[in-house]
């Protein structure tokens, strides 16, 4: 998806674009997304600034004549964070004030006004906060359709290539990629290798601590509209995506799709690429999510998948120039939100080939900021 | 972890599950044996349900006394209390601990239960391929298979007047099925060409008795005056609420319906088939390699899994007598394992396993659906039964979003995202986008309810690295 | 919609009824019959069939409308596909194929996702 929207934004800057993908388009964390694009989990700083632009850039893509809203599933339906204790609300209420002094629209809700919102949410819980902002997308389509907008604006677009090495000139520069099929000359290679980030920046010399983080998704039968209205979370789900914990941590996430499956997410555990299906961890997802929305327990899971999300130490992605690597860009390492993150990537590194002033400031999200070796990052 | 009561679990009591579980049990290995189905016999032997008082269930059955003999067996072991028959009961995962294996069950009533085991054999048998056509979604269209199930299960017809139709030979004892039991066969329509046996003559004429039973197929088929058309393919159904009439054609040696050879035939049944594909999904969350036509096994029928054994139409589709000779082979593999002895693999099973395996190729070269049927399939065509996905969006996904491959599409259009998990669209959406088929990963082999897998028993935290 | 059972009938009369000749062909003697209403319908059923059985015994072949409004009834037989779902005692989404028919079985059809219970 990140790749797509560089390839889409790059040319639409006018530049002449390479998108060359090693599997197909949304072969990899993209397709095992669920596609949010949200502010409600984001504490103000960088991260949160990157997600208000890329929000409204979505916004503006979704409202482009040619119906590409409507064929990416782009729904504004707004994220709702409920807290299960009066103490958890306090602390919910405070993040969602500052939240707000950094330019999010939130709205405090009272336990009473919780089912005028979600009809069929457990009674009992203390309150939560409304995110109107938050919105959805269906990754795979999303990227698909950056991908094709981007073919009309003249980017060659070349699947099932792989990357073996990085071209660079006498003096460190880059001029291109080599790749299976061949090489490919440019004087701006942009890494959007997502969780295989680490790998690509290794082939140009530098390092970039790109690490995956294992997550699940439980998928229900399809259910009729608004059973699930909004992106619903509980509030230690913020905790949870801070965490730099190994272990596994699930946190209640529940939204309804177009297509009538609700999804139930969201699992985080460092266990490298290992692909063996755990039932516990879909277990107390499952678990959870009947915690939440209580007639879920009568409803089937009728397919479960698994991804892993390309997360830096710092959980920001990096983005922009590789002072290591003249001529390398790098737009990774977006963690969970990669899919909400990046139209503004695409934006900014756009931004950053053609020398215009980038809409944000680059450096949080400096390459280079990570000690240069593994042994300096203990 | 370990029962003494449940060594050896063996999924699906059909003909490879049976001749595994009584092998087993012949060598004193106590068998759970887990069977989703009322009554043992799998597909090929299924019984009508017992408070139907079938006095000659073998009117509706060829290979009875083999049926009778496994069945007799079959008893005597669960009576000895050697082998505890666990039938209607889905197999929804098996988990893999580090000291065995757990089974988790669902009844038809989604009630769960969990079973442990030393050893797991699949032999989860297989279900029909349909390819797509205008009109398959019709009510009144049903798989070959499904019609021959519902016939010897519930002893019910969906409708009069019948056509059979595909490829395969499933075709010829659902078509003799339905003609015994009261339908009228309006059309037995093969794809295949008949001629192409020839070019397999040696390997066919060493099964005499497979040759004999075609023969009485055929014949049962003349005494009941069913019209026979080979190389020809039903090209659509028509009807509003049900079907009404097929139309079908012959079809050119390039597998393409020749024009103006179009006809109409009257029926209220379709019964439809291509083949046959093997349940794998166990198999594939157990890790065991997998690929879209089978269960990879060796000469032992091991999987790549320690533990985890596969017979039957699981392990490549092959027939009711190659379940049978994998199955035993499989049960003295297991009793090996079990017991720290040798294998003793008897030199006639694994001989009759070789020379079933070469007729099932034959048979599969012969019965090919017609090479160009994707082309048949019309844009507004559904592929998807579950989520409505068209054909033309199915050609969408390929031409303008450049999906090439079957998880791409899947992805994009959302065709093999539903209820049956692109169980029945898998081989037609491949064959609309031209790629190839692909082995899907299905954590759960069927839909769970939440509160069940809330409330899962989780015995150990096993595998997590 | 109203069925004997074989052995009611008074020997020696012809076969006339289609749904009774897979009954006589393996010489079935059935349990009585039972009623089950399909959406508030009478419906007669033997014990040992599935709901699919005994709709196929009534002459209905659809009894399902998918969420774009087309009919839909059994079509693998055995438990695959998911076409024949139907709503059993107020639980939606069964498989008709699989789920035996039982006495006072309160059966109705589906449309759609099958859950009218969470419907707004």
């Amino acid at each position: 998806m990140v790749g797509a929207a560089c390839a889409l934004y790059a040319s639409r800057a006018g530049l002449r674009t390479v998108l060359v993908e090693r599997g197909p388009v949304a072969g990899g964390t993209t397709g095992a997304g669920e596609g949010n694009l949200l502010v409600s989990d984001k504490e103000p700083g960088p991260e949160l600034q990157l997600a208000l632009l890329s929000l409204r850039l979505w916004r503006e893509l979704a409202a482009e004549p040619g119906g590409f809203g409507a064929a990416v599933e782009y729904r504004a339906k707004g994220g709702l964070v409920v807290a299960a204790h009066p103490s958890d609300l306090d602390a919910l209420s405070a993040f969602a004030g500052k939240q707000r002094s950094a330019g999010v629209e939130t709205g405090l809700l009272a336990a009473s006004q919780l089912a005028d919102l979600e009809p069929h949410l457990a009674p009992g819980l203390a309150g939560g906060v409304h995110y109107p902002e938050d919105s959805q997308v269906m990754p795979a389509l999303a990227a698909a359709h950056c991908v094709r907008q981007a073919r009309r604006y003249g980017t060659e677009l070349r699947t099932g290539t792989a990357v073996t090495s990085i071209l660079r000139d006498p003096g460190g520069r880059v001029r291109g990629v080599r790749t299976d099929k061949g090489d490919i000359h440019a004087p701006a290679v942009v890494n959007a290798a997502g969780v295989r980030g680490g790998d690509l920046a290794a082939l140009a010399g530098v390092r970039l601590p790109v690490r995956p983080r294992r997550g699940f998704v439980l998928v229900t039968e399809p259910l009729p509209p608004r059973v699930v209205r909004h992106k619903v979370y509980a509030a230690d789900y913020v905790a949870d995506v801070a965490s730099d914990s190994a272990a596994l941590q699930t946190s209640p996430v529940v939204e309804a799709t177009d297509a009538g499956p609700v999804l139930i997410g969201a699992s985080r555990e460092r266990v490298g690429f290992d692909r063996t299906f755990s039932l516990s961890v879909t277990q107390v997802l499952a678990e959870r999510a009947i915690a939440l929305f209580p007639v879920l327990g009568r409803v089937s899971a009728i397919r479960a998948y698994l991804g892993f999300r390309p997360y830096l130490p710092d959980h920001l992605p990096a983005i922009g120039p590789d002072p290591r690597a003249p001529g390398l860009f790098h737009a990774c390492g977006h963690e969970g939100a990669g899919i909400g993150l990046a139209t503004g990537t695409g934006q900014l590194i756009a931004q950053a080939l053609t020398g215009a002033t980038p809409d944000l400031d680059l450096a949080p999200f400096r390459p280079d900021r990570f000690p240069a070796s593994e042994e300096g990052a203990r | 972890m370990t029962s003494p009561t449940n060594r050896l679990a063996v999924v699906g009591a059909g003909p490879a599950g049976l001749a595994a579980a009584l092998t087993a049990a012949h060598h004193n290995i106590a068998v759970t044996l887990i069977d989703s189905a009322p009554q043992p016999g799998g597909q090929f032997y299924r019984q009508p349900a017992a408070a139907l008082g079938a006095r000659r269930p073998q009117a509706l059955h060829h290979a009875w006394r083999t049926w009778a003999r496994l069945r007799d067996r079959l008893d005597a072991h669960v009576a000895a209390g050697r082998i505890r028959h666990l039938p209607g009961r889905h197999v929804w995962f098996v988990e893999l601990l580090d000291r065995g294996f757990i089974l988790r069950t669902l009844t038809a009533d989604d009630e769960p239960e969990v079973f442990a085991a030393d050893a797991v054999l699949l032999a989860t048998g297989a279900y029909e391929k349909v390819l797509p056509f205008p009109g398959w979604t019709l009510p009144g269209v049903v798989t070959a298979g499904g019609a021959q199930a519902m016939l010897k299960g519930g002893l019910v017809l969906p409708g009069r007047m019948a056509v059979v139709a595909g490829s395969g030979p499933l075709l010829l004892p659902v078509a003799t099925g339905l003609a015994a039991a009261g339908a009228r066969l309006a059309a037995l329509i093969e794809a295949a060409d008949p001629r192409a046996y020839g070019r397999h003559a040696r390997t066919l004429a060493a099964h005499p008795g497979k040759l004999a039973e075609a023969a009485g197929y055929a014949g049962r088929l003349l005494r009941h005056r069913v019209p026979v058309l080979t190389r020809h393919t039903v090209v659509a159904a028509h009807g509003t609420d049900r079907v009404e009439a097929v139309t079908v054609a012959a079809l050119d040696a390039d597998g393409r319906a020749r024009p103006k050879t179009e006809r109409r035939i009257a029926c209220d049944t379709l019964a439809v088939g291509h083949g046959l594909l093997p349940h794998t999904d166990l198999a594939g969350a157990l890790g065991c390699r997998t690929d879209p036509a089978r269960v990879v096994v060796d000469a032992q029928q091991r999987t790549d899994v320690p533990g985890v054994w596969a017979a039957g139409e699981a392990a490549g589709v092959g027939g009711a007598a190659l379940a049978l000779a994998e199955g035993e082979i499989a049960g003295r593999s297991v009793v090996a394992h079990l017991t720290g002895e040798r294998p003793r693999i008897r030199s006639t099973a694994a001989t009759s396993r070789t020379a079933l395996r070469k007729f099932a190729a034959a048979l599969d070269a012969v019965h090919t659906p017609p090479a160009h049927w994707a082309e048949q399939v019309a844009d507004d065509t559904l592929v998807c039964r579950c989520e409505d996905v068209t054909a033309g969006a199915v050609r969408h996904a390929v031409t303008e979003l450049g999906a090439a491959d079957l998880r791409t599409v899947k992805l994009l259009t959302r065709a093999g995202m539903g209820w049956c998990q692109g169980r029945v669209c898998g081989p037609g959406v491949a064959g609309v986008a031209g790629c190839p088929p692909e082995t899907v990963r299905r954590p759960f082999a069927r839909p769970v309810p939440l509160s069940v897998l809330a409330r899962t028993p989780s015995p150990t935290e096993g595998r997590q690295e | 919609m109203i069925r004997r059972n074989p052995q009611d009938r008074p020997p020696n009369l012809p076969l006339d009824r289609a749904q009774d000749r897979p009954l006589d062909l393996v010489r079935a003697r059935p349990g009585p019959s039972f009623t089950v209403t399909v959406d508030g319908r009478p419906v007669d059923a033997l014990e040992g069939q599935s709901v699919a059985a005994v709709l196929w015994s009534a002459g209905t072949v659809a009894w399902r409308v998918t969420r774009d409004g087309r009919p839909r009834g059994a079509f693998c037989g055995i438990g695959v596909c998911f076409d024949c779902l139907i709503t059993v005692n107020d639980r939606p989404n069964r498989r008709a194929c699989l789920v035996a028919a039982a006495s006072g079985d309160v059966i109705r059809t589906q449309r759609g996702e099958g859950h009218d219970d969470l419907a707004h």
